[in-house]
């Protein structure tokens, strides 16, 4: 509490002190120390002096050298991204490029493979067809042979019991009526008989 | 200066004279003011000019395209304020760029320099905010009438208006409101800058008087410390800002 009392009185005092000040500037702005400092003119030249000296130095500092090369490497920069980005797009492209290629390479070299099957494929039929053919060709030859043979062994056999029916007529009638009956007429009629 | 010493002896131990800070005195003797006096004005000016000089010049001295932190700061009060200028100003902005950063970095580091204890805060001055307001209206001025000739003047006729009457009081006002500029614009600046500091004095005050009690003022200043590095940089971008919308005016009217 005391504290605050202090601190109240201590400012009431500043304050009071400040508008005396204050109240003295306005009636003695001759004197340098007293009033406001920023309204004592006599340092007025010598403030607005210094200010353009300062002004005109940093200007100069910053419009010669410093803004220059500020710019100049923002600019240089900004160039530079630019450029990579640029390469980057140009990687992108090339990169794209080589994947079409890759695709295009890939569907060639599919074609070419069903191309090569389906050649070998023909070919291979070719061959069977051929073999299927000759095969055809041999079974038929044989089969012509064996029935030439079968039909020769029939002739054959024919013949055979013709011979034996003959002889057994023959025989027949010379043990039936011995003379009477003349072999070659019944040669004759059993040739005729068995042949129809 | 002899007079405040006698209020510190009459007052009890309260020490505090919040304006002797900003009392324009000679470096060198005891001579009266002249035009060509250095004066701890032109000292803290200088050093503005060196840390101008420290942040901007040297660690763009070997510029890179990958810029280390010196550089990175360089570069982004170019770009913040370049990109004000480009905001306001467009196309046409581009010339008076130099000098619109010129002004920027000046009040800048005035103001965040004057923070630095026992120095010297040119831009709580009016002389100086003066000069650099009076720079952009007469240049203001000068650029609208070698632009626009006497159309200028159409600057102040608002043509919006309903009835000629009312423009006519609408051109009185714009009129004043065009004068009145320089002022507003300095005062804004030197009064931010001059009550900062006198507050920041008078809470130093406190701090002997109060003895052991004295760290209660001290954190209040820490926290008046922050907010007027933020009011330092602010009014730096205010003034700034409305140098480009003067400057706007001159060169697009409306």
């Amino acid at each position: 509490m005391a504290l605050f009392f202090s601190a109240a009185q201590a400012a009431t005092e500043t304050v009071h002190e400040a508008a005396e000040e204050l109240r003295a500037g306005v009636h003695a702005t001759e004197e340098a120390a007293g009033g406001l400092p920023q309204v004592n003119f006599d340092a007025f030249p010598s403030q607005v002096f210094w200010l353009l000296v300062a002004l005109v130095v940093m200007y100069l500092m910053f419009n010669r050298v410093v803004l220059p090369r500020i710019g100049g490497i923002i600019e240089e920069r900004h160039d530079a991204v630019e450029d990579d980005l640029d390469r980057a797009a140009d990687y992108k492209r090339r990169a794209e490029e080589a994947e079409a290629a890759w695709q295009k390479a890939l569907s060639d070299a599919r074609a070419e493979a069903q191309a090569i099957a389906d050649a070998t494929k023909a070919e291979i039929q070719k061959e069977i067809d051929a073999a299927i053919e000759k095969a055809d060709a041999e079974i038929a030859a044989k089969t012509a042979e064996s029935e030439t043979r079968i039909a020769e062994i029939r002739a054959e056999a024919s013949a055979a019991v013709q011979e034996v029916a003959r002889e057994v007529a023959v025989a027949l009638a010379e043990a039936v009526a011995p003379g009477a009956a003349d072999p070659s007429a019944l040669t004759a009629a059993v040739s005729k008989r068995v042949e129809g | 200066m002899a007079g405040g010493a006698e209020h510190g002896a009459s007052s009890g131990g309260i020490n505090a004279h919040p304006m002797d800070q900003f009392i324009v005195k000679p470096l060198f003797g005891d001579e009266s003011l002249g035009l060509f006096t250095v004066t701890n004005q032109t000292l803290w000016l200088a050093v503005g000019v060196l840390f101008a000089f420290l942040l901007l010049a040297l660690p763009t001295r070997n510029a890179t395209l990958v810029p280390g932190r010196m550089q990175s700061v360089a570069e982004s009060l170019y770009m913040f304020v370049r990109k004000m200028v480009a905001d306001i100003l467009g196309e046409d902005g581009a010339k008076f760029f130099p000098y619109i950063f010129t002004v920027f970095m000046f009040i800048l580091i005035a103001n965040v320099a004057g923070l630095i204890p026992a120095s010297f805060t040119p831009t709580a001055h009016i002389a100086v905010t003066g000069v650099l307001a009076l720079i952009v209206f007469i240049s203001v001025t000068v650029i609208g009438f070698m632009r626009h000739g006497l159309h200028f003047i159409s600057l102040f006729w608002v043509s919006s208006a309903p009835t000629v009457a009312l423009r006519c009081v609408l051109f009185l006002i714009e009129l004043i409101s065009y004068f009145v500029r320089p002022l507003s614009h300095s005062v804004r600046l030197a009064g931010n800058m001059m009550a900062g500091h006198a507050v920041l004095k008078v809470f130093a005050a406190f701090v002997p008087a109060l003895g052991i009690l004295g760290v209660v003022p001290i954190a209040a200043m820490t926290g008046i410390f922050a907010l007027e590095l933020l009011v330092a940089c602010v009014q730096a971008y205010i003034f700034t800002i409305l140098t480009c919308v003067y400057l706007k005016d001159a060169l697009h009217l409306h």
